[in-house]
């Protein structure tokens, strides 16, 4: 489904993407770990097409992503932002049915509305939400909001980018269960992007390690725990001992 | 030579910048003719920058039509020419102050505003939102604040002036003892349809320039609440030095023959 080869990226000196290879079958859930400033987030934005790599080639359906129309390329994906990314001008509902609105296909007012609320009770969230703000939200209610948002449109490949990130462990597992759950039942191609091995133990199929640029160790879900390189087995323990230097 | 090399950094930058700012007011007039088009947000702009803006425009005009009818005849007093207060006025605010200090006033308020709005939705993502929801952030937010402001700075611009003309009538009448019937008729008949016309043409050029600036600055803001900080301050400080350089330009066109 997604096929990224000899990717490269840079900024000025930094050279954040030294020649990426990622594959991800159609309705698998891959999980994307590394330190902070290894590139998960630029990969990500690299498929998408937000940045512009320096070389590589990505293919999502075998389709090239620099040749394909932009809309109907996007059209295949949802994204939940680390931080939510919520238009705090509008509305939670407006929020969800964002792109139910705009663009080929789009849907009348009522009906999109309607769309939205099914899918915010699909993530846990009722009615009486719509019509608040985001600024008005918890930080789990955001995070919900924009899972709602990603999977509105009903999109063949979902990208998290750090899922969990600044809720408490209850709130983190019930958006790990409800990642599972959704893209299970959508039967969508997963990517995130995680720092929480609790999220990589719900979420995944398969785990790849980022690290100085490359993908330095992929494989199943339940290898990581027993697989022997240095990097993963600090990676995974959290220790400030070993390749990776705890200062960088 | 290092003296010279800095100079010549200083220089190359300067250009770089002016090359991107072309470049992105290309982009935006671009899509100004090229769908979508999102008329809500068209609206929306249309009366954060125009109808809001009106108080503000408002009473700047007031008093400065005011303070103008008073160095006017102060000035005018020493060589006897009193009389000239009226058509000076309208002819000042007409082709000058109304569409300049529109101009600045709005680039204080809308410039400021809009690029802390748009720098805020590039730190939190938002922007990044957008273009994964199909929609091209450049259509969606640069394009309905152009047109907009640029549409609605005359039409400020116009209430401006006539605002800024009661201000130095009230003033002419009420303190420097004109004729009230007197100073309408002076001013109408001094002024001519190509003062107004050069003052709303300059107000429209300004309007795209405080757009353009808020939209470039905020799209271009760098990260956390000191990047919004600064891209807020240099879409005021850019907008408002434009307004002034392309001021002079425009009188140059317009009145230099």
């Amino acid at each position: 489904m997604i096929e990224v080869r000899g990717l490269f990226k840079r900024f000025g000196a930094n050279e954040v993407l030294r020649g990426v290879d990622v594959t991800v079958p159609k309705g698998q859930s891959l999980v994307v770990i590394g330190g902070s400033g290894t590139g998960k987030s630029i990969l990500l934005k690299c498929i998408l097409g937000l940045e512009r790599p320096d070389a590589g080639t990505i293919r999502v359906a075998g389709e090239d992503a620099r040749r394909s129309d932009r809309e109907a390329y996007l059209a295949r994906f949802g994204m939940l932002f680390q931080g939510g990314a919520l238009f705090d001008s509008m509305p939670v509902w407006q929020n969800v049915a964002f792109r139910l609105m705009r663009g080929r296909g789009r849907l009348k007012r009522a009906e999109a509305r309607s769309v939205a609320v099914d899918k915010l009770r699909r993530v846990g969230l009722g009615p009486e939400v719509a019509d608040l703000y985001p600024a008005e939200l918890s930080g789990g209610m955001q995070k919900r909001v924009g899972l709602a948002r990603a999977i509105a449109a009903e999109p063949d490949i979902i990208f998290f980018d750090e899922p969990t990130t600044g809720l408490d462990p209850i709130m983190a597992g019930v958006i790990n269960d409800l990642i599972r759950e959704i893209v299970v039942e959508m039967g969508a191609t997963a990517v995130t992007i995680t720092h929480d091995m609790s999220s990589v133990r719900a979420i995944a199929d398969r785990v790849a390690m980022l690290h100085a640029g490359k993908v330095r160790w992929e494989g199943p879900v339940d290898e990581v725990d027993s697989a022997p390189d240095p990097y993963l087995r600090q990676f995974v323990e959290g220790s400030a001992d070993g390749p990776i230097p705890a200062v960088r | 030579m290092k003296p010279l090399a800095a100079v010549g950094r200083a220089a190359l930058a300067l250009l770089a910048v002016i090359g991107r700012v072309a470049l992105f007011a290309a982009s935006s007039l671009s899509h100004l003719v090229r769908p979508p088009f999102y008329f809500r947000e068209f609206g929306h702009a249309l009366l954060t920058i125009g109808w809001f803006s009106l108080p503000v425009v408002g009473l700047t005009t007031l008093f400065t039509g005011g303070a103008l009818a008073l160095q006017i005849y102060s000035g005018g007093s020493r060589f006897n020419a009193e009389a000239v207060v009226p058509s000076i006025v309208a002819i000042g605010m007409v082709r000058e102050l109304g569409p300049v200090l529109t101009g600045l006033m709005v680039a204080g308020r809308v410039a400021a505003a809009i690029a802390a709005e748009i720098g805020t939705m590039r730190v939190t993502e938002q922007i990044d939102a957008l273009a994964t929801l199909s929609t091209n952030p450049m259509k969606y937010l640069t394009v309905p604040r152009v047109l907009a402001a640029t549409l609605a700075l005359p039409v400020l611009a116009a209430v401006g002036d006539a605002i800024g003309i009661m201000g130095g009538y009230l003033v002419g009448v009420t303190r420097l003892d004109f004729n009230a019937a007197a100073y309408m008729t002076n001013t109408i008949d001094f002024l001519e349809t190509g003062d107004v016309v050069s003052g709303l043409v300059k107000a429209a050029v300004f309007g795209f320039i405080v757009a353009l600036m808020g939209c470039y600055h905020g799209m271009n803001s760098g990260r956390g609440a000191r990047g919004v900080g600064r891209a807020t301050t240099n879409a005021v400080v850019s907008a408002s030095i434009l307004i002034l350089a392309s001021n002079y330009l425009l009188t140059e066109l317009f009145f230099s023959a």
